[in-house]
């Protein structure tokens, strides 16, 4: 019944998949986190331009973001991300764009999240002297990302979804894959069903896991 | 009794740790502090009273520079308060300040509030800073609860830890903001007793309450301030017998009586 995966690296594919996922998705983590911090900084500077990052990068599509990667910085800028073959580079493109792309998002959560933090919490520790990057990395960010965990699981598993756009450059994931069966195979539906699978089977644990943990983990005040 | 107003006439010297000195601020179009003009020795407690919106609160959160002023200087032991940064960090070490919320981190057991500054600002070997916490704890009658974290605590025992928290800076002087306001009424006095022991260990503190028993039995001098002004200063005695300007006496009319 299952033939038709016959010669296929399905496996492999989703391999790519979650090994997309889970560098975009540390990468996104601390770099949301540094324009989260920027947008509380006591720096105009750094407010400005965490606010102009977010609002460019989540209001364009992931595909430019990723394409761009690949033509744009690659093609015309020769950044080569240090690859040495085109599928290392692409991949590397790939979690770039998506690093770039998610990190706004994250950004987001985690504002929200210090909004969730009493003023009082702040003017407490700077009144013991901490200064403001102790302050923000030991008394608020804490308390944070407690509050934004279920936000938080929220895009790391649209994350998980938008590893595909990677396939329009050319990554060997699971999309890419599922196209070629698709083109080479009769059973479309059949193919499209497995891939929705294993979709579902990478991102329902990581919901409920993070769900549960946001939940123990919240700060009781 | 006597023996407390004795032990807080010696500590008071001509010794000045904190001076304020033409300090104005604004909040909008309100002119929250007027040329306030404050000087409070080493060692001396002074508490703050007045009604609503009079500015004492503010007037205590610009000690520490919770609050920046617009004009007029603000001098810690003769340092002038630094603008925002390590310099000001390093001097909000030296000034305890007590909220009306606690503001205990609620994150964080509490033994970790107290021992969080110890390392983190005074860079104090992590051991020696848990010993002097447990020590300080027992001190405010909250050893028992170390472990906890502050949300399991009533509101008393949270603003003795926070209590304990800004003592474990050894601090050159205390603000306290309304630290009983936020309380259930028999829970006052266990704050109550941990601050007049404080002040009668010699302590420099600036106490901004409505607790006029306090300020009878603790303060070598009470402020009284209305509409963003000092109206009024003296000792607790003579302040509360004899109040000399009408805004004081008008104030007292209306709280004294019950």
């Amino acid at each position: 019944m299952f033939d038709f995966l016959e010669g296929y690296d399905v496996l492999g594919a989703f391999w790519t998949t979650v090994q997309l996922t889970v560098l975009s998705a540390v990468g996104a983590l601390v770099w949301g986190t540094l324009l989260a911090a920027m947008r509380v900084s006591p720096v105009p500077l750094m407010r400005g331009f965490a606010n102009v990052y977010v609002n460019i990068v989540r209001n364009i599509p992931l595909t430019i973001i990723v394409l761009f990667a690949s033509l744009g910085l690659a093609d015309i800028f020769g950044a080569t991300m240090g690859a040495s073959d085109f599928k290392i580079q692409g991949f590397r493109l790939a979690v770039l764009g998506l690093v770039g792309y998610t990190s706004a998002f994250v950004c987001e959560a985690i504002r929200s999240g210090i909004n969730t933090v009493p003023m009082g919490q702040a003017e407490a520790a700077r009144a013991i002297g901490l200064n403001f990057s102790q302050t923000l990395r030991l008394i608020v960010l804490p308390q944070a990302f407690r509050a934004v965990i279920g936000p938080l699981a929220n895009v790391l598993i649209a994350l998980t979804k938008n590893t595909t756009v990677a396939s329009a450059i050319g990554v060997a994931e699971a999309a890419t894959l599922m196209k070629t069966m698709m083109e080479n195979e009769a059973q479309t539906l059949a193919i499209g069903a497995v891939f929705a699978l294993g979709f579902v089977v990478l991102t329902l644990p990581v919901g409920l896991l993070l769900g549960w943990a946001g939940k123990r983990l919240a700060v009781k005040r | 009794m006597t023996e407390v107003s004795v032990a807080k006439e010696d500590a008071v010297t001509a010794d000045e740790l904190v001076v304020l000195s033409g300090v104005n601020k604004h909040f909008g179009p309100l002119h929250v502090l007027q040329d306030i003009d404050l000087t409070i020795g080493r060692g001396e407690v002074v508490v703050v009273i007045g009604p609503s919106g009079s500015g004492k609160s503010t007037l205590c959160r610009t000690i520490n520079r919770l609050e920046g002023v617009d004009s007029g200087s603000i001098t810690i032991d003769g340092d002038p308060l630094p603008a925002e940064g390590r310099a000001l960090a390093r001097l909000r070490a030296d000034v305890g300040m007590v909220f009306q919320s606690f503001n205990l981190f609620a994150h964080k057991t509490v033994l970790e509030n107290v021992v969080l500054g110890q390392v983190k600002v005074r860079k104090a070997d992590r051991k020696r800073a848990e010993e002097k916490a447990r020590a300080l704890l027992d001190r405010v009658g909250v050893g028992a609860q170390a472990d906890k974290y502050p949300a399991q605590l009533s509101g008393g025992q949270q603003q003795r830890v926070a209590i304990a928290r800004a003592l474990a800076m050894d601090p050159k002087v205390m603000l306290f903001d309304e630290p009983t306001s936020a309380l259930d009424p028999e829970m006052i006095n266990e704050v109550l007793e941990v601050m007049q022991q404080l002040a009668q260990e010699g302590m420099t503190m600036v106490v901004v309450t409505h607790e006029m028993g306090f300020a009878r039995s603790a303060a070598n001098r009470v402020v009284f301030m209305a509409d963003g002004r000092i109206v009024e200063q003296a000792e607790p005695e003579q302040f509360f017998s004899n109040p000399r300007s009408e805004r004081a006496r008008d104030f007292l009319s209306k709280i004294l009586h019950h």
